[in-house]
Formats: structure tokens, C-alpha cells, sequence
């Protein structure tokens, strides 16, 4: 070891690109949350109800999304349904598998969620002449959310980081910027030092607005 | 109108209602008192079509309640609920409590939901209550802030499970002065209840149920001083 000499200018240099493989990663987190959650509760709807279509289509893809790996899921993604002549570009196949992905993992939370609704919400809301639609809507959805909010961050920390593995189909976020800055130079220590506070960063900024954001939405007790 | 003709209801194996005939008059308040168990509760779900039945039928207002081609949503609009647990929406504050049926079910607009809101929050006594949310209030209120919510929809009916069970002793009187008002203005009111001086005080009719049957019904005062049933007899000996 000892006599490792570091070298920062280069990478200060690179640091413009590097934000730009930062936005990247936000940006597909981000997409990936966010369909995630609305896969998610449709899944976990779903999954609780009694209809057995449902019920197994719900159950087959938390299956499948938890217990297989997320590198695995982007390359079906990209080379698996390159195979069958549909030709997602990186962005678009990690997006995907990432949402996959997330919302598998999220049905799960928000049934656990839904779960610790009693019925007697369905049933107040029901009496009061609300659809099924309305009832989750209005009364069961809010009070999910509340309850699995900060699992739910968990996740979207997780979606930051997972997107890493784009590196390995080609996608521009800032490990694969990382990847490609450093070839160039080879300070590999350096830049992926960088990159690892600029993760850092990333993820603490999330969980520092979820607190905020939190203070903001739930006024109500629960 | 609502005319309950040999109903049965079981869960599974388990049978709770075995032939219940029963018919409210426009107008009309109904006590049904009964041991745990016997099925009174379930009754009234099987009113508003929370509970399916297996045999019979209920009709309100001419409709029948369990046909497959009755818009449920719309019925319940005409049918309040009140619940024994009071089943307060806890993410709303108590203003949006009330509002919000009238708003989404009605399609009333904000505004109008929210005065609508307020005039059945100052009708129960809560009229200093609108911003605060339901857990931070007692029972008893809570209870109010439920019948509000009930009555901003504007039902002709009210059922109301066990509506004082839950509360503790010195909150129960405002809540039945509360039902005493509405009885007051002529609301038609259905009422499982395990408070016989209540009953007897604001129904016109009392039936006293059993086993998911229907062992006696009459007139409030008669059903209570001087029941002609045996069961009845020994229930209320146990009660009074």
C-alpha cells in the first residue's frame, strides 16, 4: 500500500459529468418509485381482495421480483427482450426492471399496510354510500400511505442504489459516467471515492426531504 | 318503509338469523335489544347490504336491498349507520370528516360540503370542533362527530349498532340526547342497543331477539314492564 499517490485535479475536472451521471440516477430512481408505487398498490389491492385472477397475477410477481436478483431483471430487460426483437435503450430497460423490481418489494409493504386497516373503515365508508373506489381512495390509501411511509423511503434509497447496476448495460448514470470518466485517466480510486459521496449525498438528501415532506402531508394522528 | 321478510343469514356452517320479519314505518324508532350473539347486530348489516343474506329479502322503500341489480352505493346514501366503535376517519379532521361524503358521494362542491358540514357538527354540539382531528376527543364525542357524518347525507333511515356500548358511563347521556333531538324531528331510526330506560323512553317498537329469531316485538313500554314472552321475561330479569 504506502505509496499510493492521489491525484483529485482530474476528477475535479470530470465533476460537470459526473453531475450529470447524478441526474441520470435520480431521474430513473425517481420513474421507478413512482410507477413502482402505483404497480404497487394496484398489486397489493390485488393481493388482499378475494378474486383469484388478482390475487395470483399479484402473487406471481412478488415471486418473482424478490427472489431473483435486480442485475438479473435488467438483463432480461435489455437482452432478453432484445432477443424477441423489442429493443429498449438502457435508460428505458433499467427503468423498467427497476420498476419491476420496486414494486414487488412494495405490494408487500402496502399489504402489510392495508392489513393493519380494520374493516370498520371499509365498512364506515361503504355505509356512507362510497364506492369501493372512493373508500380506497378517500379513507384507506391515505391511512396506508401514513404507515408505510418510511419503508417506502427505504426503498426509494434502495432504487438510487441499485441503479448503479446500469453500469453494465451501458446506461450514462453516475456509475457508468464514473466508469467511463476513470478508463480515461485511470485514478480509479479517486473518481469512485467521488462517487460514493456523491451517493451518500444523494441518499441522505432523500431522507432528509421524505422528514420534511412527512411533517408536511400528515397532520392528522393515526 | 323497511320490511324485513324471513331472512337468513349464516357465516358458513354458523347460522346467526333464521327467519327475521320485521317492518319500520316511515317515522317509526325500533329498539331490538337481545343477549351478545343473537344476532341483532348483524341484522342491521343485513339492512344497508353490507351483509349478503341467504334466504328472504329486505326491502327499503320498495327496493329490494340484496338483488344483483340494486345500486347499493345509491341505497346506502338513504340509509345512515352508526357503529358502536364510532369509526371516525383518524387521517381526516373532524370538518372533513363531514364533508366529505357530501362532497364526493353528493358532488357537492367544497364550500357547500363544508357549510353543510358545519351546521350538523353545531346540530351534535361540536360546533367548536371543525379543526381538530378525531383522536384528539372522547368517545362521546367522537360518537357525535359519527352521527354528524351521517346525518350531512341526509338519510330517511339510521341504523345505529350498539351506538353507547363502547362509551364510557358518563359520556352516554349526550350521546342519547343527541338521538332523543333526532327522534325529536322525526327521523326513522333502527337501534341496537343495551339501554332498556332508553329504549323504552324513544321507540315506538322493541323487539327482543334470540337465537336469530324474533321472540317478541310490541309496543316499547308493554315489551319491557310486562313481557308475555318467557325468554323475554328472563332476558330482561338478567338486564334490569
Amino acid at each position: 500500500m504506502g505509496d499510493y499517490e492521489f491525484h483529485w485535479l482530474i476528477v475535479f475536472q470530470a465533476f460537470p459529468q459526473m453531475l450529470n451521471g447524478a441526474f441520470v440516477t435520480l431521474h430513473v430512481a425517481v420513474f421507478s418509485m413512482f410507477s413502482g408505487i402505483v404497480f404497487g398498490v394496484l398489486l397489493a389491492i390485488g393481493k388482499t381482495s378475494n378474486l383469484k385472477i388478482p390475487k395470483s397475477i399479484a402473487s406471481s410477481w412478488v415471486e418473482v421480483a424478490r427472489n431473483t436478483p435486480a442485475l438479473f431483471q435488467i438483463y432480461m430487460a435489455y437482452f432478453g427482450l432484445g432477443a424477441f426483437g423489442i429493443h429498449l435503450s438502457p435508460y428505458m430497460a433499467v427503468l423498467c426492471a427497476l420498476t419491476f423490481v420496486n414494486s414487488g418489494y412494495l405490494t408487500e409493504t402496502f399489504r402489510g399496510g392495508l392489513q393493519t386497516i380494520p374493516r370498520t373503515q371499509y365498512v364506515a365508508s361503504w355505509s356512507l354510500g362510497m364506492t369501493k373506489f372512493q373508500a380506497y381512495r378517500y379513507i384507506i390509501l391515505p391511512q396506508m400511505f401514513r404507515r408505510v411511509y418510511y419503508p417506502m423511503t427505504n426503498q426509494f434509497i434502495w432504487s438510487i442504489l441499485m441503479s448503479s447496476l446500469g453500469i453494465l448495460v451501458g446506461m450514462g448514470e453516475l456509475s457508468g459516467e464514473t466508469q467511463r470518466l476513470q478508463s480515461l485517466s485511470y485514478r480509479t480510486l479517486e473518481f469512485f471515492i467521488i462517487a460514493a459521496a456523491m451517493y451518500y449525498v444523494m441518499t441522505k438528501f432523500v431522507l432528509y426531504s421524505a422528514d420534511i415532506m412527512s411533517r408536511r402531508l400528515f397532520k392528522g394522528e393515526i | 318503509m323497511i320490511q324485513i321478510q324471513g331472512v337468513h343469514k349464516s357465516f358458513g356452517a354458523l347460522k346467526i338469523l333464521k327467519g327475521i320479519d320485521l317492518e319500520v314505518n316511515k317515522g317509526e324508532v325500533v329498539s331490538i335489544i337481545g343477549g351478545s350473539g343473537s344476532g341483532k347486530s348483524t341484522l342491521l348489516y343485513c339492512i344497508n347490504g353490507i351483509e349478503d343474506i341467504q334466504k328472504g329479502r329486505v326491502l327499503v322503500d320498495g327496493v329490494d336491498v340484496h338483488d344483483k341489480s340494486t345500486n347499493l352505493n345509491k341505497l346506502r346514501q338513504e340509509i345512515g349507520m352508526v357503529f358502536q366503535q364510532w369509526n371516525s376517519f383518524p387521517h381526516l379532521t373532524v370538518l372533513e370528516n363531514v364533508s366529505l361524503a357530501p362532497r364526493v358521494v353528493l358532488g357537492k362542491n367544497k364550500k357547500e360540503a363544508q357549510e353543510l358540514a358545519k351546521h350538523h357538527l353545531q346540530h351534535v354540539g361540536l360546533g367548536d370542533k371543525f379543526d381538530v382531528f378525531p383522536t384528539q376527543m372522547s368517545g362521546g364525542q367522537q360518537q357525535r362527530l359519527a352521527i354528524a357524518r351521517t346525518l350531512a347525507m341526509n338519510p330517511n333511515y339510521m341504523l345505529l349498532d350498539e351506538i353507547t356500548s363502547a362509551l364510557d358511563p358518563e359520556l352516554v347521556g349526550e350521546v342519547l340526547d343527541t338521538l332523543r333531538l333526532l327522534r325529536d324531528e322525526g327521523m326513522t331510526m333502527i337501534c341496537v342497543t343495551h339501554e332498556m330506560a332508553f329504549a323504552k323512553e324513544v321507540s315506538d317498537q322493541i323487539a327482543f331477539v334470540e337465537e336469530g329469531i324474533i321472540e317478541e316485538i310490541g309496543e316499547a313500554k308493554q315489551v319491557i314492564e310486562n313481557p308475555s314472552n318467557e325468554k323475554t321475561k328472563r332476558f330482561l330479569s338478567k338486564v334490569l
